[in-house]
């Protein structure tokens, strides 16, 4: 910023892509409230969904060999300005943002004309928008004050969205104060941490902050800070015993918001905790105060054996799942508690594998629910002979949540196991196998209940409309397609989990 | 508030004041204290407390709730297409320097200018927004039941 010519000129689109990554869904968000016409406002979120995806694409093509892409926003230069900063990690979780939003948004057109009121849909786009733009700026940013903004964009949005299913369930009104105060503790811890942060660096950007933490590990504003950022994040993330809010939110928000959420709100908040704990703080500091013997990995198997367990007994569907989604968080903390590169590889591959897998699941359930029945599993006896295609998609989602071969689930929990077993810690591996055998009890359950039991004939319906069947099964064909032709995902989380294991923000 | 004379005459006068200062804090925010957020809140005031003491129905004539609901998203518009002016210039997002590309500190003048307003409508919208909710909830009882 002086006063000579402009130093920093640039002079293609493509020098602003980590910006228009943000910047798309976010202007069309208020484009949408301005203009004020329900389909315009479903083009404008499906135009700027694709286009992100395009972007995050393209990106994740640049940072795939490991580079890293800086951009500064004003032209301030990082410690001062803001610096939005992708890496591998960060492009692939913007990947994941972006295709799961482009692969929902065809099915939530047709969705929320059945659960939420006509005159409300231009602002149920432009809170989706919002939202969309939350995570993917939480992932972009390089910059700890802004995490915190944009978590808070996403977060506020996404309280409204799930709010919107109350047209169909009063009880989504408490389950969105539930997660409004519980969000707003995680958000408020998280930033008290930020706070004792700056306190003892004097600095906001991350890899500033990184550096200057070195050689003050011991001090206590120091540890403080670590300790409210992960109860912030952890909140935010449905680690186990904070996880309450996570089951009604996900079982009363509309079906594309559940679906939407599922997939990606949690996954972005695991990126924050990889990004706090490896890059911000260092591994060394990490193995220093023993963090994950004593409370990541018991959490973790806490997580994955008791959600497991209590989803096997969930007479609705969508509980069921949601205490699955619980149950699959474990599994990728497990990833991160092994700490080795291997361990977060498989962390990492979890994150993405989980998001489409579960995006899949909850549309195919949204579909039964918006097709005259209900989510109890009693409702849904012998569905499978009347909607052949969806429950088809259903199992395949299962068949990946199970981690059978053929499926991206599979990939994840492989190289979980061979990380336990190449530090030798087989328990864990077997813990992986056992939860496993727990989720082919509680995926069984729904399989015979929509394909062996009787069909009750109090409401016949038809198959689900093809604009809705159609995302569910892009999705379902992506969890065999990734599970298949694993090398991009792979080379993508190896590099990531590399950088993070050596501590830095991308930079090897 | 019919019988409340003096509060009505008081707000009568009041309120072209309120208004007047809001423009102040709004455009010397970048010479003194003060700013959009300030500014806004002032002039959402403006419209509060004339609401509060003649009534919902008067202030929502003078500025419509779809009014409102569009001043929140034009005040972003005009944030983030300030900073979408850089681009044409092949600066960074949100580089002032391009509102005076050969005296780049008058254009963080004109940049902050721009953002300020920006932030002045949004908030504006969004105080009188949350107000007409508030203020539009059918009460159980009435105010002379008391």
């Amino acid at each position: 910023m002086s006063l000579e010519a402009p130093h920093n000129l640039a002079f293609s689109l493509s020098d602003h892509l980590p910006i228009l990554q943000v910047l798309i869904p976010f202007i069309a968000a208020p484009l949408a409230v301005v203009i004020g016409n329900r389909i315009i406002a479903w083009w404008l979120a499906f135009i700027s969904s694709v286009i992100s995806l395009l972007i995050a694409t393209t990106l994740l093509g640049k940072v795939i060999d490991g580079s890293v892409i800086s951009y500064q926003i004003g032209g301030w230069a990082p410690p001062l300005g803001i610096e939005y900063r992708v890496d591998s990690l960060s492009a692939l979780i913007l990947f994941l943002v972006t295709l799961v939003s482009t692969i929902i948004l065809p099915y939530a057109y047709k969705s929320i004309n059945f659960e939420i009121p006509k005159e409300q849909h231009t602002l149920f786009y432009a809170a989706y928008l919002l939202c969309l733009t939350g995570l993917l700026g939480v992932a972009v940013t390089g910059d700890a004050f802004n995490v915190f903004v944009f978590l808070e964009i996403s977060s506020l949005s996404t309280y409204v969205l799930i709010a919107q299913g109350s047209y169909r369930d009063k009880r989504a009104l408490t389950a969105a104060f539930d997660y409004l105060i519980m969000g707003t503790i995680g958000a408020t811890f998280f930033v008290i941490g930020i706070g004792f942060l700056y306190m003892a660096t004097g600095t906001l950007n991350m890899v500033d902050m990184s550096n200057l933490i070195k050689g003050q590990e011991s001090l206590s504003t120091v540890r403080s800070g670590f300790v409210f950022i992960v109860i912030g994040i952890g909140l935010k993330l449905a680690i186990f015993p904070l996880h309450f809010w996570l089951p009604r939110a996900y079982t009363y928000a509309p079906s594309a918001i559940t679906a939407f959420l599922a997939a990606t709100a949690t996954k972005v908040a695991v990126y924050m905790l990889l990004r706090f704990m490896f890059t911000i703080f260092h591994p060394n500091f990490l193995s220093k105060i023993s963090i994950f013997e004593y409370i990541i990995l018991p959490l973790a198997i806490m997580a994955m054996f008791s959600a497991s367990v209590i989803a096997v007994f969930q007479s609705d569907f969508k509980k069921l799942l949601a205490y699955s989604s619980i149950a699959q968080i474990g599994y990728i903390l497990l990833g991160i508690g092994l700490m080795s590169e291997t361990s977060l590889t498989a962390a990492v591959i979890h994150i993405f594998n989980h998001g489409i897998t579960k995006a899949v699941l909850f549309m195919g359930i949204g579909a039964y629910v918006l097709q005259g029945r209900g989510s109890f599993l009693s409702d849904l006896e012998g569905i499978g002979k009347v909607m052949p295609w969806t429950s088809a998609a259903i199992v395949v989602g299962f068949l990946s949540l199970i981690g059978v071969p053929g499926t991206v689930g599979f990939i994840s929990k492989w190289f979980l196991v061979k990380s336990a077993l190449e530090i030798g810690w087989w328990p864990v591996a077997i813990a992986i196998v056992l939860t496993s055998l727990l989720a082919v009890i509680y995926c069984w359950r729904v399989i015979e209940t929509i394909y062996f039991k009787p069909l009750l004939s109090k409401k016949l319906t038809a198959e689900t409309p093809i604009s809705m069947l159609l995302p569910i099964w892009v999705g379902a064909l992506a969890c065999i397609y990734f599970g298949l032709n694993t090398e991009a995902i792979m080379t993508t989380s190896q590099m990531a989990a590399k950088s993070l294991y050596a501590g830095s923000f991308g930079s090897l | 508030m019919r019988h409340h004379l003096i509060l009505r005459v008081i707000t009568k006068l009041l309120v072209g004041a309120m208004m007047l200062f809001a423009f102040y804090v709004q455009f010397h925010g970048d010479y003194s204290p003060g700013g959009g957020f300030q500014a806004g809140v002032i002039m959402a005031v403006a419209f509060i407390i004339y609401g509060i003491v003649f009534d919902l129905d008067h202030v929502q004539r003078v500025l419509p709730p779809w009014i409102a609901h569009k001043m929140l998203a034009i005040g972003v518009l005009l944030y983030s297409g300030t900073g979408i002016v850089s681009f044409f210039q092949g600066l960074n997002f949100l580089d002032y320097t391009a509102f005076s590309p050969h005296h780049p500190v008058h254009g963080q003048h004109y940049g902050i200018f721009a953002v300020e307003l920006g932030v002045g409508i949004t908030v504006t919208g969004v105080m009188v927004s949350i107000y007409y909710a508030f203020a539009g909830r059918t009460s159980e009882i009435r105010d002379e039941d008391w």
